[in-house]
């Protein structure tokens, strides 16, 4: 049976793994296995550039059918991996055949985590986390008046600032008391708050949806559980999303909020890696195990683990970052700033260009930049190591943030 | 009439040389940027990891001197990513995901770094 890489999934980690295996020096059989029928694409730009019709669905490919046949990585789409066999390093795919493998790599990602409401799968209840689902979302907005937008995250917001744009009505509904609630500080959250608000979109904070009202084979509305009912036509929802670690779990292997791997991306299999959405390790930046679901993470990972199965093994020890592009403004994020105790504002919030430093025990812990670039770039590096900015240093306006870089 | 417009379906012609001197001209729509004409056209040295977010330093491009006064100026984030290109930032740096091709750019000329990250 020949052996070589085997990947599990084709979106940006799988992707990338291929792409990096090759880039070092890897020159054994790669395979692709995706279960979306198209070739390897980015899913940023489908509530982003497409959503305001600035990008084509069919330009978000990752890179051209030639590129996979010039680098010599083998494509099975629209195929699902059904089952490991540990034993004998061989895959076998849903509907017959089998792969072996000298490495595998589980890059399976995540699916949307859906609505616990009544109504939720009628006609109108829209997602968006693949092409197919970004297709569907825009036939349905053509004609939409009134979206209602079910989660106040990065992708329904991402979406409200998208739809509201088109001049329909828009409310974003989150059940907790602030937005984004895990990815940003409170600073950051009220500015957005502001910021959707003055583009016409209202924010219901602290309310869930009880029920989806159909009527007509269609959406008519959302009943809170506030007892308010919101006119919709069109309801979409971007509660967040849960890692696909069903194939790791049959075939033996821990997961613990996702698939757990170690440093070097391992699981407790040497022969099977885990990366991005679908994998939980443990950060210095989480203070314990943690799963992130973003292209860097995915990015990162990838080439983490090309790197180890080429020759050049090396811990996993990336900083995490994210972004988000909503109407003008964009938020970036370095860093995670869960357990913060100490906040620190550079520039002005009301001018909708700042950044917010978080502090715990006097270590940098994070940093969101909204139109702050230059200060996302200095916190990656900051938080790279070796930094000893204080918080002090940091309210100081004159005091340049790069200038504690370590050399 | 859609909410989601159609490109315009002109092209103009765009220069690729590597860091070794081989020499690539493609045909890329208007409205497109030289990063996405370099990816659908399978140039090499130029990789995007980060899709055009201008986040990631990774599709940088000597752009030819003779056209450097054509160009839209450089905006704040694109200048601060080039501060940290892997090859080193020369006065006719671009980031290639934040130049837009349109009629003023037809034959337009970009030289890749040896790497890029």
């Amino acid at each position: 049976m020949p052996g070589g890489v085997v990947i599990a999934g084709a979106g940006q980690a799988g992707f990338q793994c291929a792409f990096s295996l090759r880039a070092e020096g890897y020159d054994g059989p790669i395979t692709l296995v995706g279960e979306e029928p198209y070739l390897p694409y980015q899913r940023p730009p489908l509530s982003k550039g497409c959503l305001l019709g600035k990008q084509d669905l069919d330009d978000v490919g990752l890179r051209p059918a030639a590129f996979y046949e010039t680098n010599r990585i083998e494509l099975q789409m629209g195929r699902r991996i059904a089952s490991i066999d540990r034993a004998e390093r061989r895959v076998l795919l849903d509907g017959g055949g089998e792969l072996g493998y000298d490495y595998l790599i589980l890059a399976t990602g995540s699916r949307n985590r859906l609505l616990p409401v009544a109504n939720a799968i009628l006609g109108g209840v829209f997602y968006l986390r693949t092409r197919d689902e970004a297709a569907s979302l825009m036939d349905g907005l053509e004609t939409a008046r009134s979206v209602v937008v079910i989660g106040g995250g990065f992708i329904g917001l991402e979406v409200a600032a998208a739809v509201s744009s088109y001049g329909m009505n828009v409310v974003v509904v989150e059940p907790q008391a602030r937005l984004m609630q895990r990815a940003v500080g409170p600073v950051v959250s009220a500015h957005h708050l502001d910021l959707h608000t003055r583009h016409g979109v209202r924010i219901a904070l602290g309310a869930a949806p009880a029920e989806i009202l159909g009527g007509g084979g269609g959406v008519v509305g959302v009943r809170l559980n506030t007892g308010e009912t919101l006119p919709a036509d069109l309801v979409v929802a971007g509660i967040g999303v849960i890692p696909q670690t069903e194939l790791a779990e049959a075939a033996g292997l821990r997961v613990e909020n996702g698939i757990a791997v170690d440093e070097y991306l391992r699981t407790e299999d040497d022969a099977i890696y885990a990366v991005g959405d679908c994998a939980s390790y443990v950060s210095r930046f989480g203070g314990g195990r943690v799963r992130l679901q973003s292209v860097q993470n995915a990015v990162d990972q990838a080439r983490c683990v090309a790197g180890g199965i080429a020759g050049a093994a090396k811990p996993y020890d990336a900083v995490p970052w994210f972004w988000t592009d909503q109407y003008d403004a964009k938020l970036q994020m370095a860093g995670l700033s869960n357990g913060f105790d100490t906040e620190v504002v550079r520039g002005e919030v009301e001018s909708g260009q700042f950044s917010v430093l978080y502090f715990r025990g006097g270590t940098l812990l994070a940093i969101d930049s909204v139109n702050r670039p230059g200060d996302h770039m200095a916190g990656r590096k900051l938080l790279a190591g070796g930094s000893t900015l204080t918080a002090d240093q940091a309210a100081d306006g004159s005091f340049e943030l790069k200038t504690a870089i370590p050399a | 009439m859609s909410l989601f417009n159609r490109k315009p379906e002109e092209t103009m012609k765009v220069t690729y040389i590597s860091h070794s001197g081989a020499s690539q001209t493609v045909a890329v729509l208007v409205g497109e940027s030289v990063m996405e004409g370099a990816v659908k056209n399978g140039i090499d040295g130029i990789v995007a990891e980060c899709g055009g977010a201008c986040l990631c330093a990774t599709c940088h491009v000597y752009v030819d001197e003779s056209w450097l006064s054509v160009l839209a100026p450089i905006a704040m984030d694109e200048e601060v990513m080039l501060g940290n290109t892997f090859a080193k930032r020369e006065p006719n740096s671009r980031l290639s995901c934040q130049i837009i091709v349109s009629k003023e750019l037809d034959r337009l000329i970009v030289r890749t770094p040896e790497a890029q990250n």
